[in-house]
């Protein structure tokens, strides 16, 4: 009806001029955090340990959410120590859950700021701003016959989201996990319980004894390897020589993969900048600041004080590592991040992108 | 040592060029020391100033819905006072720095902010943190010098139109936000001439300025009156007078940072190769507290705590008074003036000045030469600028 959505337009209209010169819903966030439909939030309502270093969290997703298919991961913007940090995290649960819930698992690595951070302070009723669901490491709408998972570590996670929602649907599948001792297993219990309902064969490999395991093993473990649909996720060696192994049988289309990138950065001096939506590449030394090396280049960049004070020169920074030239802080973006960066004290301390 | 000053004795004749430098080093390593612990307790301050903030707005608009009852309009409109006040000192000014971006979260970032002003938050910080906060009390180049309209300095030659300059500073406290408009637009100058007049660049941002006018009229003197029906002539009074108590709080406020007795202003020669050691000297001689409890440093947004405000213009404001306490060391140490004082007293002086410097004096202050010894100082003695 275009004389209701009029009216409808034009009443939201009044309420924007109530409360210019902010948003309505900026207001909404204060009482209801979760029904607003511009930023995507969930609430943890419930925190369970699968191991010691890895924790599965409930969440209840906000205004704005749409389901995942399986397999799919979400990125999670969690705060830690004030910093709002990005990480993807695979869908463990199963999909259809009637309030729309969600679970991921989150296997602290080392170093790792935000799955340390959730492992160890992660409680019902904190709130994490979310992502929609993405990622194509999915099983098709024509399921196959005959399948297999191969997994490493918290590599289980997304196919886990898989298991649970579709183990009825896939008649014969095998799940081959490696992880280093039997109790290091995320949901070990789960799994177990399903290949004693006879629903999967699972053939759990314990690295710390059986060593890793080699795309050789395979051929042993799983006889009609290459006439299966097949599923991986793990540490990056594992998956490059799995994709090795099926692109030299001739069956690279069998085979999925779903890398989890892990985000090291070390600081160093100067480093390759791009800035993406000029293509311009720039090599920028560790002493010129990311503005002098963008104009000694030719570059158009905004920039005003130029001694760190105005923030007219910030530049959002897609990926990458600068250090502050003044006080030596290093500063990190990983993929989505879009850290804002002062270029006038910023210097590259690794390759960098940015979104310009 | 390229800092002049227009004053009888030399505030820091007594300085070497390496006592600035240290100085200088003194003060990156106080920064450094906060950055350390920027984090969690900063995020959670922010977040609760701005959620007790849009409380008070709220419940203060709704009590006005019904200001056509004595009782109603008086609690609404001190509390809509106040929410103004929170709004564009504790919350506006410092997240507009940038003193939150660390934060990395696009609801409170410099970037993205808006504020309950009539000047676009994007014209404001260009006038404020790329001019005023790099220039600061340079003459000639810091603009919130008398704002183009006063006379400041005993230097500057006097004209028959800066004898009405105390009518002027009232008006614009009174309608300081217009002021500030005007101000970051530089009207004075580009409506000066024809070419100036239609650079497409000022035109834009009067088009801006008209927009956000608009919006914040609309606002204020029509929809929430209108909302509030039979009360709608009352709440426009009430909204009215809260703009009002927010223009003259934060005039006196700002008035307080720069123009006080002591508070040093700068040749335009003296910034040229000015070193890091030089800069920070140079906002800590050209700005002055304001002494007072937590309350009184909350409601002004920590610009109470000017000095430190323009050493570290980026550090989070609730930081400033545990800077305080080390600043105030290094300024003793050095044998530097610290101004501060109440906030009535500082008020007053800064009126004092303005209103002594709308008359001309007869003999204008030496500039100081650097190159001379300097005079001996009697101990515990203000440094004031010269009548």
């Amino acid at each position: 009806m275009p004389v209701t959505k009029t009216l409808r337009n034009g009443a939201w209209r009044v309420v924007e001029l109530i409360t210019t010169p902010v948003v309505p819903t900026d207001y909404l966030d204060v009482i209801a955090p979760l029904r607003n439909p511009h930023v995507l939030r969930a609430r943890v309502e419930a925190v369970h340990r699968e191991t010691d270093n890895a924790v599965t969290l409930e969440l209840r997703p906000g205004r704005g959410w749409l389901p995942h298919q399986p397999g799919q991961y979400v990125r999670l913007g969690v705060d830690v120590d004030g910093i709002r940090l990005w990480r993807a995290y695979s869908v463990s649960s199963a999909a259809g859950h009637p309030a729309g819930w969600i679970s991921v698992t989150v296997n602290a690595v080392r170093d790792g700021v935000v799955s340390s951070y959730l492992r160890d302070n992660a409680r019902k009723g904190m709130v994490v701003h979310l992502d929609l669901p993405a990622g194509d490491f999915v099983v098709p709408r024509e399921r196959p016959a005959k399948s297999l998972f191969i997994t490493a570590g918290s590599g289980i996670t997304p196919v886990m989201g898989m298991l649970r929602s579709l183990i009825h649907e896939l008649s014969d599948a095998v799940v081959v996990h490696s992880a280093r001792t039997p109790e290091d297993v995320v949901f070990g219990a789960d799994l177990r319980a399903l290949a004693e309902q006879g629903k999967i064969r699972l053939v759990e490999r314990h690295t710390a004894t059986d060593g890793r395991l080699k795309p050789a093993d395979l051929d042993e473990l799983v006889p009609d390897l290459f006439e299966r649909e097949t599923w991986a996720c793990g540490p990056g060696e594992m998956l490059d020589a799995m994709t090795e192994h099926w692109a030299e049988a001739g069956v690279a289309e069998r085979l999925h993969v779903e890398r989890f990138r892990p985000t090291v950065l070390v600081a160093g001096e100067g480093g390759t900048v791009t800035f993406e939506k000029s293509g311009t590449t720039i090599e920028s030394p560790g002493g010129v600041t990311i503005l002098d090396a963008g104009e000694a280049s030719g570059q158009l960049m905004p920039s005003g004080c130029r001694m760190g004070i105005c923030y007219k020169c910030v530049l959002p920074m897609r990926e990458g590592i600068v250090r502050d030239v003044r006080d030596g802080q290093v500063t990190t973006a990983v993929e989505g991040d879009n850290v804002l960066v002062q270029t006038c004290i910023s210097a590259a301390a690794g390759p960098c992108h940015f979104d310009f | 040592m390229t800092t002049l000053q227009r004053q009888e004795v030399n505030p820091i004749g007594h300085l070497t060029a390496e006592d600035i430098e240290s100085i200088g080093r003194e003060l990156d390593a106080m920064r450094d020391e906060v950055l350390a612990v920027r984090g969690e307790r900063d995020a959670a301050y922010i977040r609760k100033v701005i959620k007790v903030q849009r409380s008070l707005e709220m419940s203060s608009r709704a009590v006005l819905l019904f200001s056509i009852f004595p009782p109603a309009w008086i609690v609404g409109t001190a509390g809509l006072s106040v929410a103004k006040i929170l709004e564009n000192m504790e919350v506006g000014h410092n997240i507009l720095h940038g003193q939150y971006d660390f934060m990395r979260d696009p609801k409170i970032h410099s970037t993205k902010w808006e504020w309950d002003h009539v000047t676009p938050a994007a014209q404001w910080k260009h006038s404020h943190n790329e001019l005023h906060h790099k220039y600061t009390n340079v003459i000639g180049k810091d603009n919130d010098l008398g704002y183009g309209i006063m006379r400041v300095d005993e230097n500057q030659k006097w004209h028959p139109f800066f004898l009405a300059q105390p009518l002027w500073n009232f008006i614009n406290a009174l309608f300081f936000e217009y002021g500030i408009a005007a101000y970051d637009l530089e009207l004075g100058r580009n409506l000066k001439s024809k070419k100036k007049r239609s650079n497409p660049e000022f035109v834009a941002n009067v088009k801006a300025v008209g927009r956000k006018i608009r919006r914040q009229v609309l606002k204020d003197y029509i929809i929430h009156p209108a909302l509030s029906g039979p009360s709608f002539l009352h709440t426009i009074a009430a909204n009215f007078t809260a703009n009002i108590v927010r223009n003259v709080w934060s005039h006196s406020v700002i008035m307080c940072g720069h123009f006080p007795n002591g508070v040093s202003t700068f040749e335009r020669s003296s910034i040229k190769g000015e070193t890091r050691g030089e800069w920070y000297l140079r906002q800590m001689l050209g700005s002055a507290n304001i002494s007072g409890s937590k309350l009184m440093h909350i409601m002004t947004g920590n610009l109470s705590h000017q000095i430190e405000h323009h050493l570290f213009p980026d550090l989070p404001a609730s930081r400033y008074a545990e800077v305080a306490v080390k600043v105030r060391a290094l300024f003793e140490k050095y044998d530097l003036p610290y101004v501060t004082g109440p906030l009535p007293v500082q008020v007053a002086s800064a009126w004092a000045k303005v209103i002594r410097l709308s008359f001309p004096n007869r003999k204008p202050a030496r500039a100081v030469d650097p190159a001379r010894p300097p005079r001996p100082q009697v101990a515990a003695e203000p440094v004031s600028v010269s009548v």
